[in-house]
């Protein structure tokens, strides 16, 4: 696809996926992640696809199962209270091994410890991407299908309302990934009555002429890939740590707006530094931990009561004074960032913090438009 | 009807009484207990697939029940799935490999407790999947507790003094809720209590296959199999008691067929 297209957040999402290979998606109705099921019925039948619209978000997120473990691109998609439903299927495709993609345009940035700790049995971990704008959300979106494929893994798409709902200018562009091998372990229905019919259960059991390694071998390897994951697959964005006194770290779409005033204060002369991880999960510790070994202060900005936060302690291990700059910041309508994501707040609550004043209360934003 | 002491040791001890097994099992061992009907229906099931030429164009989706030890032994392409959510993942399935003959092996407490919702808007969508419901009137699994099929009366584990309507609620009759919609093509009641009801649920099983791959719409069979574990009574008493209980509640025969006349072995048998 060439030339410039001017698409809101859900639709660059469906075009890229559709372009990554997605052939399969269930989902269930729930703003801000109606638009991608509206877009995805529209478009998936045209290149072959199928879009089910499911009865319940438990519904649509074992549909996509089922359709992964046939070999297909597939995904589901829901934001907070959905994914909360999908979790125990999330859990199923991880110690199954079905590569699966759950796009969650969550409400605000709650979901945070939702997405990365996990609401499923056994131990397992959701590989998390977080853009801060529809240009990164097209890469991401590329990138989600490629890990989920090249480890047999479900990723969560954190998106947000703005992210969904934003117009912007793209390309479409297809990042460069390597060539996955075919998946030899997918479910065709072909090995029947061969002595070598394939399985995918949890308990990662096989057959009776091939029994395996057994639960507790099984979830030790699951346990490895994870580390493997963690160690390869981590990323994140910074700017201006080298000599920074003050770092603040940031996700998502307010990551986008942090790094605004952050480059702002840069420019009159404060020494600030900017850090974005790009994965929540696996969360980039290491490289929070050298990008502010110098740094008096770390700040925290995300729109909830407090979730990141614990993430950037554990990076630091406490050596560092860090202080939670954010909060919870919803408009009326429940979906939105709130008014807390605005350039000249986070200017004044980085400048309150490190002077010692105590930070502004904004007033409760109300019931306004339910009025 | 006898009920096991649980406090002498059994007076017969179980013993195999068949060694034949259908090539489609890997291995003529099971974990299941002596008397189960569930054994007889996977392999009346396994046979059918046989018969039928599905046995290289087919995939098993097992829930989570006795029956779901058999992704082990059965020889074909499968997966254990979550609890109750067979026909969600039969569906994803079907839609990405509609030649695929996709089946879904269930019970009572996987496919009427759990997963109610799942089974009854696989039907209304009409998907070309077959689903199976081994039905015990038990979470025979876990021990032998009252599921949504337990019949008035019945004893369980939490439900010691019997099933009681006002108290415990009534059984659902899943099979003729799913015979009333309109996705479904075929909807049938077997049995494995004697060797005539083995016969005829064979038969069932055909249709059952069928209809899907016909493109036709959702096929559910159900077969009443007998859990003495669950139901405490001895091994050998097993079938007596289930055509006493669930038989008397769930009538045996074809519930729905659209192509009852469409397919010769209709119109000739
Ligand atoms: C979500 C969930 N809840 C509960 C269980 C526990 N469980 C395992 S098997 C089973 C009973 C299933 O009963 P049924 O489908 O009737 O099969 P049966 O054992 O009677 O053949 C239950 C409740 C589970 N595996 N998953
Ligand atoms: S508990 Fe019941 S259903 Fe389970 S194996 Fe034993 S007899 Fe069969
Ligand atoms: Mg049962």
């Amino acid at each position: 696809m060439s030339g410039m297209r001017l698409l809101d957040g859900s639709e660059a999402i469906v075009e890229a996926a559709i372009m990554a290979g997605l052939r399969f998606y269930a989902g269930y109705p729930i703003a801000p992640a109606t638009e991608l099921l509206e877009y995805m019925a529209e478009k998936l039948p045209s290149v072959g696809g199928v879009c089910v619209n499911a009865d319940t978000e438990i519904e649509a997120v074992n549909m996509a199962l089922g359709a992964a473990q046939v070999g297909a691109r597939a995904a589901t998609g829901s934001c907070g209270q959905g994914l909360a439903l999908k979790q125990e299927a999330i859990a199923e495709a991880a110690l199954n091994e079905t590569p699966l993609v759950v796009f969650n345009m969550a409400r605000n940035q709650q979901d945070y410890f939702q997405a990365t700790r996990g609401g499923g049995w056994g131990d397992y971990h959701t590989v998390t991407y977080a853009p801060k704008d529809l240009h990164e959300a097209v890469e991401l979106t590329h990138v989600a299908f490629h890990v989920a494929d090249k480890y047999r893994v479900p990723v969560i798409f954190m998106g947000d309302n703005l992210l969904a709902r934003t117009q912007m200018g793209t390309s479409l562009p297809v990042p460069e990934l390597e060539k996955l091998p075919a998946k030899d372990w997918a479910l065709d229905g072909t090995m029947g009555g061969t002595g070598a019919s394939r399985w995918i259960w949890t308990f990662g059991g096989g057959k009776a002429n091939r029994p395996g390694v057994g639960p507790d071998g099984y979830w030790r390897q699951i346990a490895e890939k994870f580390q493997r994951i963690a160690r390869d697959e981590m990323r994140h964005e910074q700017c201006f740590c080298e000599d920074a006194e003050t770092v603040v770290v940031a996700f998502g779409s307010a990551g986008k707006f942090v790094e605004h005033v952050v480059r702002e204060l840069r420019k009159e002369g404060m020494k600030i530094g900017f850090f974005r991880p790009i994965t929540l999960w696996p969360f980039p510790a290491d490289a929070l931990d050298a990008a502010t070994r110098d740094a008096k202060n770390i700040l925290v900005f995300e729109l909830n009561a407090g979730q990141m936060i614990d993430d950037v302690r554990l990076s630091v291990e406490g050596r560092r004074r860090i202080a939670a700059i954010g909060g919870v910041s919803f408009d009326d309508s429940g979906l939105n960032l709130g008014p807390l994501l605005d350039a000249d707040i986070i200017r004044e609550r980085i400048l309150a913090q490190l002077s010692g004043q105590p930070l502004r209360q904004l007033p409760y934003t109300g019931m306004g438009a339910y009025l | 009807m006898n009920v096991i002491d649980t406090a002498r040791p059994p007076e017969r001890a179980a013993s195999r009484t068949a060694t034949f097994k259908p090539s489609l099992l890997l291995s003529e061992h099971h974990h299941l207990c002596p008397g189960c009907g569930e054994p007889v229906a996977i392999r009346l099931i396994l046979e059918v697939i046989q018969e039928l030429e599905l046995t290289q164009n087919n995939i098993c989706i097992l829930g989570h029940g006795c029956y779901g030890s058999f992704i082990m032994q059965m020889d074909v392409d499968s997966t254990l799935c979550l609890h109750g959510r067979g026909p969600a993942v039969a569906t994803g399935m079907k839609r990405i490999r509609p030649q695929t003959a996709i089946w879904t092996l269930q019970g009572d407490g996987d496919m009427t407790s759990e997963g109610l919702a799942e089974i009854m808007h696989a039907a209304a969508r009409g998907e070309n999947v077959t689903c199976f419901m081994l039905n015990n009137g038990v979470f025979g699994d876990t021990g032998g507790q009252m599921t949504a099929s337990s019949v008035i009366g019945q004893r369980t584990k939490n439900t010691l003094e019997g099933r009681d309507a006002a108290y415990h609620g009534n059984p659902i009759k899943l099979a003729e809720i799913v015979a009333s919609m309109d996705g479904a093509a075929y909807v049938a009641r077997g049995s494995v209590h004697n060797a005539a009801s083995i016969n005829a649920t064979r038969k069932l099983i055909r249709k059952a296959f069928q209809r899907p791959m016909e493109g036709q719409g959702l096929a559910l069979m159900e077969i009443l199999t007998m859990c003495p574990t669950g139901w405490f009574v001895p091994p050998g008493e097993g079938a007596e008691y289930m055509m006493e209980s669930l038989g008397k509640v769930y009538g045996l025969g074809e519930l729905k067929d659209v192509a009852a006349a469409a397919s010769p072995e209709d119109a000739g048998v």
